[in-house]
């Protein structure tokens, strides 16, 4: 048979294109070329945009670096740099160690309770910060539980007055409030880097006789060192950046957030805000370029085969361990407590009756519970559309072939989000959204994204790139544990591989889609710094509105709507809980033993 | 069964020149072969030496940089892999975790309701294939090794490809099983009758699965014959090394036709293998240790030498024994041969003994230096 009459004459050039083309690979190719877009327009260009307000004055017309220059020589503006740097600076030097010994209990040791102590440290990501600055007032305010010894009910009870006015208005406050903010993350990172250590390099130590002193410090804490840093990173431009408690708790004593609302929100001036924002932005992005080079430096620190250590029981040890735990558990509750307590309390101090009246929201700030449905209405189409992002270009950069350089340039661009502080972003979108005709560098054309300023949209889309990279990374750590071989599998049945995609990517990644649908879902509810300059007086917000009742003396509903955020992460995570239970059993049911 | 035909216009398989370089790396440079239709081919060489990436190539997951390839004469150089039909075996299976054997089987055939039963019948055809009847309802994770190379055996050939590509499949497994697993891989190719590429790095794998065999080295085909032209006749003392042992010394000398002189001693070998050597050119003599023999009593042949008995290594049928051959000038050629553990208690041999062994002339391989 003769295999020359295949092609037509005339046509061979088209017949063979036609036969070369590879629609499923052109449509990757294609899903690829949007994901840089949407990285482009989503976070670069309001980022230069904002960048570039900074550099011009109020008519537009470009000044150079003279805000800057303003900002620095006006004291007024340039300490808030000072006690912002100073309060995340103190701030990692509690947290850190603190969360370190907390990993460490939990790690090391043989204490009981260990998943108990876990779900309370982890208490803290379900709230929003102003949570931890309303707590403190209500406990070290002028009329706090603290500050006025529990209204004399110890001084008449036993005769001691423990009263103790801390001054908590102020940088204290931020630094408490700061601490407990970020302790659950430190405490995460350093969990994980001790619980990644081999057993046989303790055993080499004790083989070789060295003290336990020296073990600790040749062998753990190099072996952590590594989580140390990154946790000392991560704690740094958490505490650096938040909003929420300095707004409720900061009093007089400005940090670059405030500052920045203040600009904006208080006087208007869109040019100084851009300006502090980018004095915010500064030691947040130095803090991330060196926690990543760092990061490079880490080689495989476990070896294949390394054997997981297995704590021994040491009653001394775990005894201090275990009060170490209680201590920080009950003042962690304590906080929440405070909470709960202060928003059921009729009129504090005066009649300490408890009753639910704070909950109905009738003040104007939240208008009944309009503001709760929209945050959790919010919180869903995060969670949604952020799995979708997230996953889906996790998979597009990972799994692709081809178009190394765009991959690459997607892979950077959804490193960013984690360097740009919430305020950074809202403000940003402030700019780029807003604006109904672009005017740069000469040009002249209509914005084709004005109309989604002041909708839904824009606050999730602004979510959606504030906790963009944790999930982005999540998705690909968990695509890299795929067989790489999945998509040739399929491309050489000729199975396109959106069809593999939906039949063995998703159902083998189910706990970690459902793990950044959580997260998405948590982190939308309590967040504050971004969404704070895109709702608008349609959308109120869950957390705005606690912020704007604060403002007006409304402390115990503000107090109220926080517990209800609270309350509604606590459930989302059981609700998590449960369906990862169904997924783990769904995918034992793949390793059970053969029954025939 | 259909009879491999060497086609007299066009073998079933040709690529043409292929190179491919990844950055300044070349990993493969000006490769050529054929295949009929119904062989088991083997691309065999060491880590790195370019085998995977030819076998990407010509499954289309890689695209070369120059050449072609060819199927049954058309050109699918720039086709991509789901357009060219072939059935791929990859060395970690790729079995889909969350999908059962019949599953995992069946998933390239299309899925209309009216072909369920078709389908259906298909896997469980093919399953019978692959003597694994009852696993179909089983998870791969439930299935042991040699039950999952099966699996991804049945999968590569559910769509009844035009031609099978095995990348290392039975290197995964352990030694017994991959023995089994050889001859079975083996039988199920000739039943089908369907052209078969497979790399490996085991030569004895190669030695035993294969029709024709590629040798590989840096990129480039050094050899490509039968298993046993490959291990009789290897064409390059790393051919030579890479299939089997092999002795090898290096100073030697073409003296006159039918003799090379080593140090002190004077071999005959056969001269065919020479010919275009001038007298005095330097070569390289090789033979296996099991060409070596101990010539029996009484028998004195041409290339008896006397020797020492170096080492004696225990292997179960027969001994790694190590001799030291005198080159004169204080040289010594420490040569291994393979006895028969019979032949060694007869012989009563033991470190030290002086004996005589015989390389047969037949047997030496020369190659110039």
């Amino acid at each position: 048979m003769s295999n020359k009459a295949i092609t037509a004459p005339g046509l061979p050039r088209v017949r063979g294109f036609l036969e070369a083309l590879d629609v499923d690979r052109w449509l990757m190719r294609g899903l690829i070329l949007l994901v840089c877009l949407w990285m482009l327009v989503a976070v670069l260009l309001p980022l230069v945009q904002l960048l570039s307000k900074s550099l011009m004055d109020k008519n537009g017309a470009f000044v150079g670096l003279r805000n800057f220059v303003e900002y620095f020589q006006t004291p007024a503006l340039f300490t808030s740099l000072h006690n912002s740097l100073f309060v995340s600076l103190t701030t990692t030097g509690i947290s850190v160690p603190l969360g370190f010994l907390y990993a460490y209990a939990l790690t090391r040791t043989t204490i009981p309770g260990k998943s108990l102590f876990k779900s309370v440290a982890l208490l803290p990501l379900f709230a929003p910060t102003l949570l931890y600055g309303i707590a403190l007032v209500y406990l070290f305010g002028r009329k706090g539980l603290v500050t006025t010894g529990f209204f004399g009910f110890f001084e008449s009870a036993i005769g001691i007055n423990p009263a103790a006015d801390i001054g908590v208005y102020g940088a204290v406050g931020i630094i408490i409030a700061e601490v407990v903010y970020t302790f659950p993350q430190a405490m995460l990172i350093l969990s994980v880097a001790l619980s990644l250590t081999d057993a046989r390099l303790y055993e080499a130590s004790e083989s070789l006789r060295a003290s336990k002193v020296r073990t600790f410090f040749i062998v753990t804490i190099s072996g952590v060192k590594y989580g140390l840093i990154s946790a000392c990173f991560v704690v740094f431009i958490s505490s650096f950046t938040d909003f929420g408690a300095p707004k409720v708790i900061g009093g007089n004593f400005n940090v670059l957030a405030t500052d920045i609302y203040k600009q904006v929100i208080g006087q208007l001036n869109f040019v100084m805000g851009a300006t502090v924002s980018v004095v915010l932005l500064v030691p947040t992005v130095i803090a991330f370029v060196l926690d990543r080079v760092i990061q490079r430096k880490q080689v495989a620190v476990i070896a294949a085969k390394a054997v997981p250590l297995v704590p021994r029981p040491h009653s001394a040890r775990d005894g201090i361990f275990l009060a170490f735990c209680l201590v920080v558990a009950l003042l962690m509750l304590a906080f929440f407590a405070t909470a709960v307590f202060a928003s059921l309390v009729k009129i504090w101090p005066y009649d300490l009756s408890l009753s639910l009246r704070h909950y109905d929201f009738s003040t104007m700030a939240a208008r009944g519970y309009a503001a709760f449905y929209n945050s959790v209405r919010m919180s869903i189409y995060s969670a949604l559309a952020g799995v979708l992002v997230t996953f889906g270009s996790a998979y597009l950069i990972e799994k692709s072939k081809g178009m190394y350089l765009f991959r690459q340039v997607a892979y950077f661009l959804s490193m960013i989000p984690l360097a740009l502080p919430g305020m950074v972003i809202g403000l940003s979108y402030i700019f780029f959204f807003n604006q109904p005709r672009w005017t740069l560098w000469g040009l002249d054309l209509p914005n084709p994204f004005n109309p989604l300023y002041g909708t839904m949209a824009i606050l999730v889309l602004c979510n959606i790139v504030h906790f963009y990279t944790v999930s982005f990374l999540t998705a690909t750590t968990a695509l890299k544990q795929l067989d790489k071989e999945f998509e040739a599998v399929s491309e050489s049945m000729a199975v396109p591989f959106y069809k593999t995609f939906h039949r063995v990517t998703v159902p083998v990644c189910l706990p970690a889609i459902l793990e950044i649908a959580m997260y998405f879902f948590v982190n939308s509810m309590a967040t504050l710094s971004g969404v704070i300059f895109l709702y608008s007086a349609d959308l109120p917000l869950a957390s705005v509105a606690i912020a704007n009742m604060d403002d007006a003396g409304d402390v115990a509903p503000a107090s109220a709507m926080s517990v209800i955020i609270v309350l509604t992460n606590i459930a989302a995570r059981l609700v998590y809980g449960l369906m990862t239970r169904g997924v783990q059993k769904r995918t034992q049911a793949w390793t059970r033993p053969a029954t025939a | 069964m259909t009879v491999p035909h060497g086609s007299d216009t066009e073998p079933y398989l040709k690529v043409a020149g292929v190179t491919k370089t990844f950055g300044r790396f070349t990993a493969l440079k000006d490769v050529s072969f054929e295949a009929r239709q119904g062989e088991f081919l083997c691309i065999l060489g060491p880590s790195g030496c370019g085998k995977t990436t030819l076998l990407r190539i010509v499954a289309g997951l890689e695209t070369q940089d120059v050449g072609r390839v060819f199927f049954q004469g058309r050109d699918v150089s720039n086709l991509p892999v789901s357009k060219r039909n072939v059935g791929i075996v990859f060395q970690s299976y790729a079995l889909f975790p969350n999908l059962t054997a019949s599953q995992n089987i069946g998933y390239g055939l299309k899925n209309r309701r009216r072909d369920r039963d078709a389908i259906r019948r298909r896997v469980d055809e093919l399953l019978d294939l692959v003597g694994l009847q009852l696993m179909g309802p089983k998870y791969p994770a439930q299935l042991s090794g040699g039950q999952q190379q099966r699996v991804a055996l049945a999968r590569a050939m559910a769509l009844s490809p035009d031609l099978l590509l095995l990348d290392e499949p039975l290197s995964a497994l352990d030694a017994q099983v991959r023995i089994t697993l050889r001859s079975e891989v083996r039988q199920l190719q000739r039943r089908l009758g369907v052209s078969t590429i497979m790399v490996t790095h085991d030569q004895e794998e190669a030695l035993t699965m294969a029709d024709r065999i590629l040798v590989m080295d840096h990129g480039r085909i050094v050899q490509n014959g039968t298993p046993s032209e490959v291990y009789n006749k290897p064409a390059t003392p790393f051919v030579a090394a890479f299939l089997g042992a092999m002795n090898f010394i290096r100073d030697a000398v073409k003296e006159s036709v039918g003799v090379i002189r080593v140090g002190g001693i004077r071999l005959h070998v056969d001269d065919r293998f020479m010919d275009d050597l001038a007298p005095g050119a330097p070569v390289t003599v090789a033979i296996r240790p099991e060409d070596i023999v101990v010539p029996p009593a009484g028998e004195n042949p041409r290339n008896a030498l006397p020797a020492r008995v170096g080492t004696l290594e225990f292997r179960g049928p027969r001994y790694r024994v190590s001799f030291h051959l005198s080159l004169g000038n204080g040289r010594v050629w420490t040569i291994d041969a393979e006895i028969a553990t019979e032949m060694i208690r007869r012989l009563g041999l033991q470190e030290d003994k002086e004996m005589a062994i015989h390389l047969p002339a037949d047997r030496i391989r020369v190659y110039p230096l």
